[in-house]
């Protein structure tokens, strides 16, 4: 079935089947920076923005994304950029593989709460594994993107 | 999971209907869980156009529409303030932000999970579900159910009480399923129920008819409360905790509980 939907501000039109998940969908589209992790929304390496808010795009089924909006941190660019500078000054970055929903969460956190303290970005983060770091590094970077106004 | 087709009614009705039309027809809500618990579906019925993600705000009461997701509850003011806020507590103790945005409170309602930290809270709070056909029963009369009625879900009511409460959910990690979850309300009576035993949550009856006779809650009555407790709610083992491990910590949460809303 066709399902037509804005993604990264583009209008798209997708070929999906109705039992194909969000995550599957996108890969197959190319759009390789939604990453595959655990597959039962433990991880949330696959997370996107649907509608504005994270979701895990293994566990949302590409038919219920008809006419809603879907961002992938291709859609972030610049404000990707502005938190990969701070990962990168604060060597809070080493696979990578997390990067894209991490950024894509940290977004919508910084749309919802840029003020958010330290706890509240824990809590926010919870859904978001990072197997590399310890999330110390991690959660300074976050701090500093938050408040840059820029 | 295999799914033939795909349906999006715009209608309480017609939802109804292709419902009961084939058993292996299904409604789906947030659909969190669907992958792991359905496996083969004729007809995937969604109930995303029937105008049930809402929560409205009325002068003695606070009305959820069952599509409406986790993250929606967690954060309404309204609710941070009911009980002590322990809906929005229990709520902010599921998974991650991420999985709250798509999960909703009637699917976590109508699978009846035996680990949901959501049912143990409805339980403290007096809340009423309604049905598209069976109407309004009480969250106790559905968990007493043996089996989940096969209607649609509409919506869910609290009364906006000055209870105190309290929530415990204990588990490993965040992303874990509780070993056992406690919530307990009091205004002139006490509430307490317990879930995640493994199996699912019920109230403490006899418990809180204890504690709703003595006028003053001392140690002496706290030892006899988790007396009564463990006499009456059955704990069990699994791979998350033994039986004896849930024991200790249903007497010791039930007591810390009690201290608190007691204050």
């Amino acid at each position: 079935m066709k399902i037509d939907l804005k993604i990264n501000g583009q209008n798209k039109t997708f070929l999906v089947e109705p039992n194909e998940y969000l995550l599957e969908v996108l890969r197959r589209y190319d759009y390789q920076s939604v990453r595959r992790g655990c597959d039962n929304t433990s991880c949330g390496v696959c997370t996107v923005l649907l509608d504005g808010s994270p979701v895990p795009s293994c566990s949302v089924l590409a038919v219920r994304c008809e006419n809603r909006e879907i961002t992938t941190v291709e859609g972030i660019e610049k404000e990707a950029e502005k938190l990969a500078k701070y990962f990168g000054e604060l060597g809070a970055d080493q696979c990578g593989y997390c990067n894209p929903s991490m950024a894509l969460t940290v977004y919508a956190l910084k749309k919802e709460n840029k003020n958010a303290t330290e706890e509240e970005i824990k809590n926010y983060l919870v859904g978001n594994l990072c197997r590399c770091t310890g999330y110390v590094a991690q959660n300074e970077a976050i701090k500093k993107y938050l408040g840059d106004e820029s | 999971m295999e799914v033939k087709e795909y349906v999006v009614p715009k209608s309480v009705e017609k939802t109804y209907e292709l419902l009961k039309e084939n058993k292996a027809n299904k409604l789906i809500a947030g659909g969190a869980w669907i992958k792991l618990s359905v496996k083969s579906v004729d007809k995937l019925v969604s109930l995303d156009n029937l105008e049930l993600d809402y929560i409205k705000e009325g002068n003695s009461y606070i009305e959820i529409g069952a599509m409406t997701c986790l993250r929606k509850i967690e954060i309404n003011k309204a609710i941070q303030s009911l009980g002590s806020g322990i809906l929005s507590q229990s709520i902010s103790h599921i998974m991650g932000i991420n999985i709250r945005n798509i999960a909703t409170i009637g699917g976590s309602i109508m699978g009846k999970y035996a680990f949901s930290d959501i049912l143990v809270v409805l339980l403290v709070l007096d809340a009423k579900i309604s049905f598209y056909k069976l109407g309004e029963i009480s969250i106790y009369d559905f968990m007493e159910m043996k089996r989940i009625p096969e209607d649609i879900l509409l919506n869910i009511r609290i009364d906006k009480q000055q209870k105190v409460g309290y929530f415990k959910k204990v588990c490993k990690t965040h992303l874990d399923f509780a070993m056992i979850n406690i919530a307990i309300t009091k205004n002139s009576v006490y509430k307490i129920a317990v879930g995640s035993r493994p199996s699912g949550s019920v109230l403490a009856i006899n418990t809180a008819n204890y504690l709703n006779s003595k006028e003053t809650i001392n140690e002496e009555v706290l030892n006899e409360a988790v007396t009564i407790a463990l006499e009456e709610i059955t704990v069990g083992s699994n791979f998350r905790a033994s039986k004896d491990y849930r024991e200790v910590l249903l007497g010791t949460y039930l007591k810390r509980g009690i201290r608190e809303v007691s204050k």
